[in-house]
């Protein structure tokens, strides 16, 4: 089953597939906050919810390559993009939310927080990160970028290191959520330690 | 002081209330657990799924009515939307997610219930809550409540002083503060067993106050708010409210309290002195380290678009009745 002949033929329904199922948080939450769902105030809910999203499709993301060697299906390859693509969207929701609803777009208040909080400012970090990884994510960028694409691309292996800990430190309390994935994210780039390696090696020189 | 006259809210009477097992048995039906009562339950969907997408759970805990006192002369704030201010807790006890106390709650069995009163005290006393619920004449207090995560509501609470409800309790002179204890029962707070759920809290959940700030005219206890007994969320049955400090001074569920010659441990501060204080006064000029203490967001009736947040006021507003107690106290330092 799911050979790559059949990963190739149906890619079109496998995209709109993907795309629906990472909707459906987006959906979800609509739907939680018209039917109250998630209580009298789900802003905080909201918050989380995006970002732990953005995680999930991260892990996702990073899953793929692995998968697609172990199981000689090349072809999965070809939707790390798009799934890469949800990671900033729903990172772009949960900044959104912070600043619309948490903030109520108090641009003085938002400026001060991002000096004030370590914790923040990691998340903005992470965030810049994405926003350069999903501008360059177009053929044509990438073919222009040429060798530095692998370079800049390379610091998703960064994020999986600053969303955890800019996760863990935002918490009031516990740490096991915040740890949990940032055990599953160093794994997943120790099954690369090769590519890891050579985008460190990069920067020597 | 009794308040014999039935206020407008008090329409409906003890008859007017299901019999709980028709009551019970009716949610059974509904979760598809009775043999016939073929629902949901024969979708091979778990019952708790369904409670949690559909939010059709209700309780099966009963509040109850109470007779009390109306607030003399309430703020200008308007009041929290009472489904807001019992569907949006903190109460790690039932899970750390805001509405996790109202989903996980409904089995709790908020009486019988007795409050142990020990220490340096004169008289050691046990305090049945179901006779202070039965004989005490309630009055309404309609408070602000600031929660240290910088959002705010406005809860009309029933209940006594914290004074009254001590009054035959008499310190000894070495008694310098007051230890306050969330009951520690994993079978109705699995949140007290299991750390995840729980948030990593060592429990049970610890409170403290000076003497003189629990014997303030404003410390109260409260057995009930919105004109009826407290859902086990908002602390069942009886919660310490303290308006002037952040909302985790205010302790739920309380089944002791000790008078001590030291400063008892806190919860919070046990977990993060950096970040909350043994004196936790709502203080716009402290931050948190990490968000700001300046301005709250206030859930009252607008939607999640349409609220904006609002400047927090030196001792949330009751600088008026508290500040004298403060005035040789570092405020920044003792946070």
């Amino acid at each position: 089953m799911l050979s790559n002949a059949f990963l190739h033929r149906h890619s079109l329904w496998i995209r709109i597939t993907l795309h629906w199922a990472l909707l459906l948080p987006l959906v979800v939450s609509v739907f939680a906050i018209i039917s109250s769902a998630w209580g009298g105030d789900p802003v905080q809910q909201l918050i989380h919810f995006y970002a732990n999203w953005a995680l999930n499709i991260l892990v996702l993301c990073l899953v793929l390559a692995p998968l697609s060697r172990r199981f000689k299906r090349p072809a999965l390859i070809a939707y790390r993009r798009l799934v890469g693509l949800y990671v900033a969207f729903y990172a772009f929701l949960h900044i959104l939310a912070y600043l619309v609803l948490d903030l109520g777009l108090d641009w003085a208040l938002a400026f001060e927080e991002l000096v004030k909080r370590p914790y923040i400012l990691v998340g903005a970090l992470a965030f810049l990160i994405l926003l350069a990884l999903t501008l360059s994510s177009p053929q044509l960028v990438r073919r222009k970028m040429k060798r530095s694409w692998l370079k800049l691309h390379g610091f998703i292996y960064a994020l999986s290191l600053l969303l955890p800990l800019h996760f863990w430190w935002s918490l009031k309390s516990g740490y096991i959520e915040p740890l949990v994935y940032l055990l599953i994210l160093l794994g997943l780039v120790g099954l690369r330690t090769r590519q890891f390696k050579a985008w460190i090696g990069s920067f020597r020189s | 002081m009794w308040i014999r006259s039935k206020p407008s809210w008090d329409y409906l009477s003890e008859n007017d209330v299901t019999p709980e097992a028709i009551f019970k048995q009716r949610r059974l039906i509904m979760k598809g657990l009775v043999a016939g009562g073929a629902g949901l339950g024969t979708l091979g969907l778990p019952s708790t799924a369904n409670a949690a997408w559909f939010s059709s759970d209700e309780p099966t805990q009963k509040v109850m009515p109470l007779k009390f006192k109306p607030h003399g002369n309430p703020p200008s704030d308007s009041l929290t939307p009472e489904s807001k201010a019992t569907t949006h807790n903190n109460f790690y006890e039932f899970g750390t997610g805001k509405n996790d106390p109202a989903n996980n709650s409904s089995h709790f069995q908020p009486l019988p219930w007795q409050l142990k009163v020990d220490g340096l005290v004169e008289n050691e006393v046990t305090i049945d809550v179901e006779k202070i619920l039965a004989m005490a004449a309630f009055e309404e207090r309609i408070y602000r409540l600031r929660c240290v995560e910088a959002w705010s509501m406005v809860i009309p609470w029933v209940g006594l002083t914290l004074k009254q409800l001590l009054k035959d309790v008499k310190p000894l002179s070495g008694a310098k503060y007051l230890a306050f204890e969330t009951l520690y029962d994993p079978e109705q707070f699995p949140g007290q067993e299991n750390r995840r759920l729980g948030g990593g809290i060592d429990y049970p959940y610890r409170e403290g106050l000076r003497l003189d700030e629990a014997y303030n005219d404003l410390t109260f206890m409260a057995f009930g708010m919105y004109g009826k007994t407290l859902p086990a969320q908002n602390g069942a049955p009886l919660r310490l409210v303290v308006p002037w400090k952040y909302g985790f001074k205010s302790i739920k569920s309380i089944s002791r309290i000790t008078f001590t010659d030291q400063m008892p441990q806190t919860t919070w501060n046990m977990l993060g002195p950096s970040e909350y204080g043994f004196y936790a006064n709502v203080n716009p000029g402290v931050d948190h380290p990490r968000w700001t203490q300046k301005t709250e967001r206030r859930i009252d009736d607008a939607g999640i678009l349409g609220r904006t947040r609002i400047d927090t006021l030196m001792f949330n507003g009751y600088s008026e009745q508290v500040a004298s107690m403060y005035k040789d106290l570092d405020l920044t330092r003792y946070y």
